[in-house]
């Protein structure tokens, strides 16, 4: 449910980077937060673990300038991968306007991407929400790690492993160097503010 | 999937409400937040300098894991938040299931007088989101 204010003409976009756990939801975030900093007005919020793990969520505000004369501003939220926080999981996906599901392209990781995105649909569901109306974007991440001869899984087989039914759109990336980051988080921002552009019509 | 949208009307009255029964009582921020983290509105007396939006993000969090640790021991909700510090307070009061309403306050007021004035704010404000 994004907020529009109507007498200060403000939209708030809430998008979450979902995914399992080390997969680089952070690192996404990291990089936004270092890249646009210009644009960013506050600090990036992290709760974390000792460990550096995510606890609860990473929080990043951004304003994207306006449309029609409203002011859009993008919140964008990052979950805790591990398997044990999925009440945390669920929590942050209150409300929530798109999602960047980030697949760990590496083949140790293959089941877990395919887990931790039947949990989404599921936690989606328990918002009344659906994985296939919901705006969504396939992120494989961590596909540099060819380059150092780490066995990764080609771009077609996540696809179908993760997307063959969803049929959204999708971008390799390696969250770490920055590749395809950007790509991915324009192509979120797009898809959630027109889907609000339809509902309101 | 509902679109909070209040119209320009109803937010000022409920801007004059948070201003005449909040602000003037001496509370340094007020914000109305939803429980998905988002901002409807926030006052502040023209003197603190609050990220409010991560404040939202955060005080939304907060309050759902302490929802959450209520059904855990059988209890419907925590309706009442409070944090004590040094020099300033946050008091966090349930309006109705979407929202939350966030008081700043320093050490000039007391609690339980912040507490009045926010029971008579909080039906006040329900009265005016209830009609749209």
């Amino acid at each position: 449910m994004s907020f529009i204010n109507l007498k200060d003409k403000v939209v708030q976009v809430k998008i979450v980077y979902y995914g399992p756990g080390r997969c680089g939801k952070t690192t996404n975030l990291e990089y936004i937060n270092r890249t646009y900093r210009k644009q960013i007005m506050s600090e990036m919020v992290s709760l974390k673990t000792h460990g550096d793990r995510t606890l609860f969520f990473d929080f990043l505000p951004f304003d994207m300038g306006q449309i029609k004369g409203y002011d859009i501003k993008i919140q964008l939220y990052t979950v805790p991968g591990q398997v044990k926080y999925n009440a945390t999981r669920k929590l942050v996906l209150r409300g929530v306007d798109g999602i960047v599901f980030v697949a760990d392209a590496m083949e140790k990781q293959r089941e877990k991407n395919i887990r931790s995105l039947n949990q989404l649909h599921e936690n989606l569901q328990s918002y009344k929400e659906s994985i296939f109306k919901i705006p969504l974007v396939m992120q494989y991440n961590k596909i540099d790690l060819k380059e150092h001869g780490i066995p990764i899984l080609p771009t077609e087989v996540l696809d179908k492993d993760l997307n063959s039914r969803l049929k959204v759109p999708y971008f390799e990336a390696s969250a770490i160097t920055g590749y395809n980051v950007a790509a991915t988080l324009k192509k979120i921002i797009s898809s959630s503010v027109i889907s609000i552009q339809k509902k309101l019509l | 999937m509902n679109y909070g949208i209040v119209s320009q009307e109803q937010l000022e009255q409920i801007d004059g409400i948070l201003s005449e029964k909040l602000i003037k009582l001496g509370v340094d921020c007020v914000i109305i937040i939803d429980m998905a983290g988002n901002i409807i509105t926030a006052k502040d007396n023209g003197e603190s300098k609050y990220d409010v939006y991560s404040f939202a993000a955060l005080a939304a969090g907060n309050f759902a894991t302490v929802d959450a640790m209520a059904k855990l021991v059988g209890e419907q909700e925590f309706s009442l938040l409070f944090h004590k510090g040094q020099e300033s307070n946050i008091h966090f009061s349930k309006i109705d299931d979407e929202l939350l309403l966030i008081s700043m306050f320093g050490r000039d007021i007391s609690l339980g007088f912040l507490r009045l004035n926010v029971v008579d704010v909080i039906e006040k404000i329900r009265a005016i989101w209830h009609k749209k």
